[in-house]
């Protein structure tokens, strides 16, 4: 088990470094002269030689980079070129509406794919299975900035000519002091954000749950005399939460780019969307810090994922 | 008393392809504390019947009757029929390693049997189940009913499997081939365990098993089937000693236990497909003594003094019936043959090495300085438990695994270290023959080019010439060459069997080596094959390197047998010598382990030979 | 024992089962109508006379600058700068399905050459490529597709190559399960016990038994892929205005919030989007139905037939 760890922990750096090997080499090394772009267009020799010294720029590739990660980790995300704002500090203020859109549709997701799952699986064929299918099918085919725009049409604006409001066009409430309100502003997008990997997780579950339920332990079960509740839920879902912890870990890169595309549809403005804003506006320390700071966060989700996999399987753990 | 009554019971399973026809018009009694045996080749409708006792066979057609301590099993609601199971109806199956679930504790397991069916405390719960393991012989119960399943050995998770079922002392206990995925010598300490629980708690047993003899030997009653049909029902002596069916008495004489040297007298054919629905015997396109009657009308129920009964037109017991005697192959004179050294290992040891976490080298010894000589024209046979290293010591000597130390020479010349041009010339002289009949076949190729493939990869005889030797090898072996285009699939097992040998042919190897050549096959099937590869070595003088867990099975191909325990040989010797005369107590305990007298004695094998704890 | 055997390699038999699919029918049939959209999206310019980048200020556009609902003149109405957008779909169509068909058939190619490697060589070759799997699929695409437009602007080679490289690991997790459990079967042994190399053992003993998966992963990535493609145009770092691309039509639509007043603009698109994965992913089903009979959809009636070896012997 230790080894596991410690191999788990071990690639979490290595992911670390690739990412910010490639941020580095990215913005640092490959096209023209950084110090040039800070300093700006209309910058004198002498202003962009002065910039090139204060960023180090000058001094060895691998001394930059060890400085770059230094800098990285001890928070100093440097300055926006926009508004000369520091990094971490945009990055913090737009933390509450990415983390709550991606907490909100984690939790979504999960509690529509399991017992759709669930439900498919223990009566293949059935009507319910093929309704659990039909969701399936629709919600790995339907791209999310399609739904959020049909979501906006449908629930606010079609709503609003009639003369009332379901749901708001879309924007953040924090959460205090009205929880309420931070939520209805957050359903569609959460909905929007949560569909895909819902159906995503409903495939799995039915598929894992179905092998599982074909294994000669839950005829033991069965002949144990337990009732088919008890022999689905306690002896069968329980199989299943390991692939599914795996998948889990596995979908955490890609929430963030759904929250990316979601923050979009809806204005929300979180750190997505700055980082779109900063590719418009070609602030490059901004999407510096996002892509670091997002790696951070992956490294570390996916380090919870490891260990509540260990927790989950006996096997692992003795 | 009789706890069970099993009324012209017919189950029918839909199926992509229609009904299956599992089980036809079975009837059968189990009395209260009998051994019940229910013995047949796969596809017997065996195991189906077993759960249609326990009421597990979703979306069966059954009719009939299964009655239960007076009340009919298929006109119970569900709910009454869950409370029976666990309770009064338990079950144990084959596979221990999947029977169990993986991420809960044995105690948690157990406890949840005994909280299903009485209202007991938690705590009370877990001090039965610590008697129970006790019982069945698990060390240190009290601690070791916290471990998870994968903390003990397959015969140790058989034994938590039976604690399970028997915790709640049921009148009925069915026992789906509990022995199977175990290794000869636990089998029989599971079987005298069993036997012994059914003593002390008052537990009837319905086994299921494919070894007749085994079941005839320690079963009260046995019932014979055959494609779903009850074939014989009688006291399990008389079932062994004097079978009234001619399957029956196939089955039993062409088992290797009965005739230890000569061609074996197998039952021709297989099986019928059950989606046919039977109009006439179902065995007569196979029986010996098959009259015309037997292939237009059912056959009546014959009853005979000794209490047997048998389904057949046969008015006689079958073993009373001389044209009832299944065939025996004639024999060819064997070939000329030379006595030199085909094979010879020498001192062939293999280590994993390996280093944990905190530097500590661990080795794995699998080999421990094996030797041995393989003359030309004879067999030698490797017999021993999983896990001995048989089956790495036949890839060591295909040269497809390098040993740490040791050579291995091959007509004189080493098989080690060779150059990779030299390698692949090696390869003709050395062929071998997998155990699993589905595994050892491409599925996606046809059966002629999988014949063909050493031709092909040995770069040897193309287009028609090729052609035209892969025919000669299908005929050689006993397939039509007109199924030159099929899939593996099209075939049954021992048909594949045969297209593994016919590939092992084809480059006239110096030796074959046959890694458990038969073990996946059904007893009369296995009999056809050990003919053909016997009838190939008088014919061709073929040295062969024969590998089995099997003993009866080695005995009857062998000049000489080898035997292997962790690694190393305990004992080797001629054939018969070894067989009636065993130095090795290990080889003492095989052969016990092989012999149907000896385990119904159940003597001296009740206790767990080890802790039985995995690392 | 028949059944079991047409199952397996029959070509004939697979189409008959795809065809009797009728979800599966109607899913090809889109795809086929799509492909000739796309195909002649020239003759449906040329048809209406309108260029698929060519402004309507005047018919195009409502005296008051807004664009103009489907009529007679523009089937599926105008965008906001007068374009037809039923011109526009037709073009978008073939980026949305080259971008599909290339970037899957690639990744596809990737992913079944490492999986091969991995799964069949083992050891460290495996262990290092295994980690290299994790480590893509650890990498936020979206992010990393930011940082590089940011660089090196837009453009549809550098789409192809994001998509390509974020989506092989898929197939070449699969393929390695499955290589792993194959070259475990005794048929890969006795080929190496014949003399057979690598290579040899490779391709005619491992990789035709990987039809079924490598067909039906291709297949999927197919949807996939596109809906990546519409996203990255979607956030403006895919294709490049004026070309028209299904995700850059939706951009503009939602620019300004425009479709809430002019929902053609989203509906056609949107609808065209959806209709073609959701095509590609039937179209997957039904393959895998047809090609691995014994995979999900039928493992009750496999459960149920489990009991009747009646054909093996």
């Amino acid at each position: 088990m230790i080894r596991f760890i410690a191999s788990r922990i071990g690639f979490a750096a290595l992911v670390l470094v690739m990412l910010s090997g490639f941020v580095f080499t990215l913005f640092f090394v490959a096209p023209g002269d950084p110090a040039r772009i800070v300093a700006g267009e209309r910058a004198t020799e002498a202003q962009v030689a002065q910039v090139r010294e204060n960023l180090g720029l000058d001094r060895p590739i691998i001394e930059q980079y060890f400085s770059f990660v230094g800098r990285s980790l001890s928070g100093d995300l440097g300055y926006s070129y926009r508004n000369q704002q520091p990094v971490l500090e945009l990055i913090k203020n737009r933390m509450p509406a990415t983390i709550s859109l991606c907490v909100g549709a984690v939790v979504l997701w999960l509690l529509m794919g399991i017992p759709i799952g669930i439900m498919s699986a223990r009566r293949p064929g059935s009507l319910v299975d093929r309704l659990g299918q039909g969701f399936v099918l629709i919600g790995v085919s339907f791209p999310s900035f399609v739904l959020g725009m049909a979501a906006l049409y449908f629930l606010y604006f079609v709503p609003r000519q009639a003369g009332f409001t379901l749901f708001p066009p879309g924007g953040f409430r924090p959460f205090l002091p009205n929880p309420g309100l931070w939520a209805w502003h957050l359903m569609l997008p959460w909905f929007t954000l949560a569909l895909t990997s819902a159906a995503i997780y409903a495939r799995l579950t039915r598929g894992q749950l179905l092998e599982v339920l074909g294994e000669d332990y839950i005829r033991t079960a069965r002949a144990k005399g337990l009732s088919e509740r008890k022999v689905v839920y306690k002896h069968g879902v329980r199989s299943i939460f390991s692939p599914l912890t795996t998948q889990l870990g596995a979908d955490i890169a890609a929430l963030l780019g759904g929250a990316l595309v979601t923050e979009q549809v809806f204005g929300l403005q979180g750190i997505g969307s700055l980082a779109v804003q900063s590719v418009q506006t070609q602030d490059r320390p901004v999407i510096i810090g996002v892509v670091m700071l997002a790696g951070f966060f992956i490294v570390i989700a996916n380090l919870i994922v490891d260990f509540l996999y260990i927790l989950l399987d006996p096997r692992i753990r003795t | 008393m009789t706890v069970l009554s099993v009324r012209n019971l017919n189950i029918d399973l839909p199926s992509g392809d229609g009904h299956v026809h599992a089980a036809r018009d079975v009837s059968f009694d189990v009395e209260a504390e009998e051994l019940f045996g229910i013995a047949g080749e796969s596809g017997s409708g065996k195991s189906v019947l077993s759960q249609a006792i326990m009421g597990l066979l979703p979306g069966a057609i059954i009719s009939g009757e299964i009655l239960f301590e007076g009340r009919n099993l298929l006109d119970l609601p569900p709910r009454e029929m869950q409370r029976l199971r666990g309770n009064r109806i338990a079950m144990i199956s084959q596979d221990p390693l999947s029977g169990l679930h993986p991420f809960y504790t044995v105690g948690a397991q157990i406890t949840e049997a005994i909280r299903t069916h009485r209202k007991v405390s938690e705590a009370e719960a877990l001090q039965e189940a610590v008697d129970i393991l006790g019982r069945v012989g698990i060390h240190d119960p009290d601690k070791r009913v916290h471990d998870y399943p994968h903390q003990f050995s397959g015969g140790m998770r058989q034994r938590v499997m039976i604690a399970m079922a028997i915790v709640l002392r049921p009148a009925l206990l069915i026992a789906d081939e509990p022995t199977t995925a175990l290794d000869v010598t636990v089998q029989a300490q599971i079987i005298s365990l069993l036997n012994q629980m059914r003593r002390e708690l008052g537990t009837a047993i319905i086994m299921v098993t494919h070894d007749l003899e085994l079941l005839s030997s320690i079963a009260d009653h046995a019932m014979v089937m055959y494609a779903g049909n009850r074939m014989e029902l009688g006291p399990g002596e008389a079932v062994l000693t004097a079978p009234a069916h001619p399957y029956t008495l196939g089955l039993l004489r062409s088992s290797p236990n009965h005739e230890s040297r000569g061609a074996l007298p197998s039952i021709p054919g297989q099986p019928p497909s059950l989606l046919i629905e039977q109009k006439a015997c179902a065995f007569a396109p196979r029986c010996a003594a098959a009259m015309d009657i037997c292939h237009k009308e059912r056959p009546p129920l014959r009853n005979f003094a000794d209490g047997t009964r048998s389904l057949c037109w046969l008015e006689d017991k079958a073993s009373n019936t001389a044209a009832a005697l299944p065939a025996i192959p004639e024999e060819p004179p064997a070939v000329a043959q030379s006595s030199d050294i085909v094979v010879k290992v020498s001192d062939v040891r293999l280590t994993y090495g390996g280093r944990s976490l905190f530097g500590k080298s661990i080795n794995l010894d699998v080999l421990k300085g094996v030797s041995l000589e393989l003359p030309r024209g004879k067999t030698l046979g490797i017999v021993g438990e999983s896990g001995c290293g048989k089956s790495t010591l036949a890839r060591i000597i295909a040269g497809l695994l390098p040993p740490t130390s040791g050579d291995v020479t091959i007509e004189g010349q080493s098989v080690l270290g060779l150059e990779r041009h030299d390698w692949v010339e090696m390869r003709k002289r050395v062929q071998m023959v997998f155990q699993d009949p589905f595994g050892s076949l491409n599925p996606r190729r046809r059966v002629g080019s999988i014949i063909g493939d050493p031709f092909r990869i040995q770069k040897v005889a193309h287009g028609a010439a090729r052609k035209n030797k892969v025919r000669e090898l299908m005929e050689i072996v006993g397939l039509n060459p007109e199924h030159y285009n099929r899939f593996p699939s099209e075939f049954s097992g021992g048909q594949r069997q045969r297209i593994g040998i016919a590939r092992a042919l084809a480059l006239n190897p110096s030796i074959i080596i046959f890694d458990e050549p038969v073990s996946a096959l059904d007893v009369s099937i296995q009999a056809q094959i050990l003919n053909l590869i016997a009838r190939l070595q008088r014919e061709l003088g073929l040295s062969y390197l024969f590998i089995s867990h099997d003993l009866a099975v080695v005995r009857h191909v062998s000049s000489e047998i080898l035997v292997m325990k962790a690694g190393q040989v305990v004992e080797r010797g001629e054939t018969e010598a070894l067989y009636h005369h065993p130095q090795h107590p290990y080889t003492r305990e095989l052969l016990a382990a092989a012999d149907p007298h000896y385990r119904k004695s159940g003597g001296g094998l009740a206790d767990p030979q080890s802790s039985g704890a995995t690392p | 024992m028949s059944s079991e055997i047409k199952q397996r390699g029959s070509l004939e038999l697979t189409l008959r089962r795809l065809l009797a699919d009728r979800a599966g029918l109607v899913a090809m049939l889109f795809i086929i109508a799509l492909v000739a959209a796309a195909i002649g999206a020239d003759g449906i310019a040329a048809l209406t006379g309108h260029g698929p980048t060519a402004q309507f200020l005047d018919v195009g556009l409502t005296p008051t600058g807004l664009p103009v609902p489907p009529s007679g003149e523009f089937l599926f109405g105008t965008d906001q700068l007068g374009r037809d957008v039923l011109v526009r779909l037709a073009h978008g169509a073939r980026i949305s399905l080259s971008i599909g068909v290339v970037a899957s058939l690639l990744a596809a190619m990737i992913g079944v050459t490492i999986g091969l490697v991995a799964g069949y060589f083992g050891g460290w070759v495996d262990v290092v490529l295994g980690r290299l799997m994790d480590l893509v699929m650890s990498i936020p695409v979206l992010l990393c597709m930011l940082s590089l437009v940011a660089v090196f602007g837009p453009s549809l080679p550098l789409s192809l190559s994001v998509i390509v490289f974020f989506s092989w690991t898929t197939m070449g997790r699969v393929i390695r399960g499955q290589v792993l459990s194959l070259k475990e079967r005794e048929f890969v042994l006795a080929s190496r016990s014949m003399g057979a190399g690598h290579l040899s053992i490779m391709f005619t003993d491992i990789l035709p038994n990987l039809g079924a998966p490598i067909i039906i992963y291709t297949t999927m990535m197919v949807p996939t892929s596109i809906i990546f493609e519409a996203t990255l145009s979607f956030l403006g770092l895919g294709i490049v205005p004026p070309a028209p691309s299904w995700g850059g039509m939706l951009a503009e639509a939602a620019n300004n919030s425009i479709y809430m007043f002019a929902w053609w603009l989203v509906l056609f698109p949107g609808l065209a989007l959806l209709f073609t994965t959701l095509s590609f992913n039937i179209l997957g089903d039904a393959l895998r139905d047809a090609l691995d009979p014994a995979s999900m959809r039928n493992k009750l009636q496999k459960k149920k037939k489990k009991p009747s070896v009646g054909t093996a012997s």
